[in-house]
């Protein structure tokens, strides 16, 4: 079977961005990080190529990090493999609904 | 190392070798645009600016099209003027004889009209390319090169791939004395501070982050969550998530040299070397004006959803980090980033590739979207109202 590889881009990183066609539900993918560690995890949510999953489960309210630096905030506690996306981070800046 | 360009009498290399027939103001778009229909040899840059706006967006007008004048990849310059507009046509006139071009301008109104203006106008840009149509390349060292560097349509692969490579090239650029530029401010937002760190001094750093506070004020100011707008519905259908995402992805096209400082849209470089900004909005039509006013050969574009523009007077090489859209979108896609995210290739090897290909394209080669015109949508950014 063809490997389906996530890849971490930092080693704060708690997402992973998967390059693979086809991820649906329940299949497990290969999170690999920088130094050639391996971690196999099973995908919650059908996810598109290039968009990503949680490396390990994230409070609402923590910081998402990506090339070791914040994305956003989740905006819904999220699980370990779960899809990670605009359903659940909420982007901080140009946020001009959140002024008085 | 060397490419072979047009050298021009103030000096600078130009790697295309134009009359540019520059319509003062939006309502002498359709003179230039038939002139250039006429005469081979030309191009036009239809804008929508130049009247009824405040002052400092006119001056702003006016100095971007000087600025395009400007362009080494110019030879000769047709101003076409309507006759009531609101930019300084006779400062134009003035500043872009100073280069040492042969400049014309026509008045459309003081002509009669419009088929007057055309009739005279063709004939003009027939006697200026007929001039410069013999003007041989030299043989040039790389030095002389200004290269700008954008991404459009971008997803995650974009800064996994396609802007490791032009970050590649922009470093060994910078390490040759050239000069390279990037802009896009609203994709520094959430990677300010990054490039703050490389700026070669405080007051630089400080610019960087009043840049990017003036930038998200004006998104701000609309009252509402600027996604959508930014990241774009493909960037978000594309796995990028937030404008935070995004520009962290954004910025690795600018390598890792330190930042010299930073230029407004409507200036060109004169003796700048090095990795250098440009405060211009992250939108093609806009940027891409901006980045030619620059004085940029050439541009470097990387995107993975696959954007297809190209600039009347810039050539502009499209790298595709996205391995599935190369293959979608091959022809109108100059290299194939995406073996970097199959793993088949590094991003040197990708790198090497891509500074290849510019110094072609930089001594004639087209590019794809250069070779079918893809490139007639431009404007000039302003920051007040049409009024």
């Amino acid at each position: 079977m063809e490997l389906k590889l996530a890849l971490k881009v930092h080693d704060k990183d708690n997402v992973a961005t998967i390059f693979a066609n086809g991820i649906t539900d329940g299949m497990e993918v290969e999170i690999r990080d920088k130094k050639g560690g391996a971690e196999t995890v099973t995908v919650k949510g059908d996810v598109p190529y290039g968009h990503k999953i949680a490396v390990c489960s994230i409070k609402k309210g923590e910081q998402i990090t990506k090339y070791g630096e914040e994305i956003g905030i989740a905006s819904k506690d999220i699980a370990k493999g779960e899809y990670v996306h605009v359903h659940n981070l909420d982007s901080m800046r140009g946020r001009g609904d959140l002024e008085g | 190392m060397e490419f072979m360009g047009y050298v021009r009498p103030d000096g600078k290399v130009g790697a295309r070798n134009y009359v540019a027939v520059i319509p003062s103001v939006t309502c002498a778009n359709d003179v230039a645009q038939a002139i250039c229909r006429q005469v081979q040899g030309t191009i036009t840059y239809l804008h929508h600016q130049g009247c009824c706006q405040m002052p400092p967006d006119l001056e702003r007008v006016t100095d971007t099209l000087i600025s395009l004048g400007h362009s080494p990849n110019v030879a000769a310059i047709l101003i076409v003027s309507l006759g009531c507009e609101g930019t300084d046509h006779e400062r134009m006139y003035q500043e872009l004889i100073a280069t040492g071009k042969h400049v014309e301008i026509i008045h459309i109104q003081e002509l009669g009209g419009v088929s007057k203006a055309i009739q005279l106008g063709t004939d003009i840009a027939r006697r200026l390319v007929v001039e410069v149509s013999g003007l041989q390349r030299q043989s040039v060292d790389v030095s002389n090169i200004v290269m700008a560097i954008k991404c459009g349509a971008s997803d995650t692969t974009s800064g996994m791939a396609s802007n490791c490579v032009i970050g590649y090239v922009a470093d060994k650029l910078v390490d040759l004395g050239a000069t390279v530029i990037f802009g896009e401010t609203t994709e520094f937002l959430g990677g300010e501070h990054l490039l703050a760190r490389r700026a070669v001094n405080k007051e630089v750093g400080d610019k960087i982050f009043a840049i990017v506070n003036a930038m998200e004020a004006r998104a701000k100011s609309i009252g509402c969550d600027m996604r959508k707008g930014q990241p774009t519905p493909g960037n978000i259908a594309g796995g990028l998530s937030s404008i935070e995402e995004k520009s962290l992805g954004a910025i690795v096209k600018s390598g890792t040299r330190p930042i010299q400082g930073v230029l407004e849209y409507p200036e060109h470089v004169t003796t700048q070397k090095g990795l250098w900004i440009k405060d211009t909005p992250g939108r093609e039509p806009e940027i891409l004006t901006g980045m030619a006013a620059t004085g940029a050969q050439f541009m470097m574009f990387s995107t993975g959803r696959g954007a297809p523009q190209g600039f009347p007077s810039m050539p502009v090489i499209k790298i595709c980090g996205n391995p599935n859209t190369y293959e979608h979108m091959e022809n109108d896609m100059d290299l194939n980033a995406g073996l970097i995210i199959t793993g088949e290739k590094t991003i040197e090897q990708v790198g090497e590739e891509a500074f290849t290909k510019m110094l072609r394209v930089l001594s004639g080669e087209m590019t794809k979207n250069e070779a079918i015109q893809y490139f007639s949508a431009i404007d000039i950014h302003c920051l007040g109202p049409v009024i």
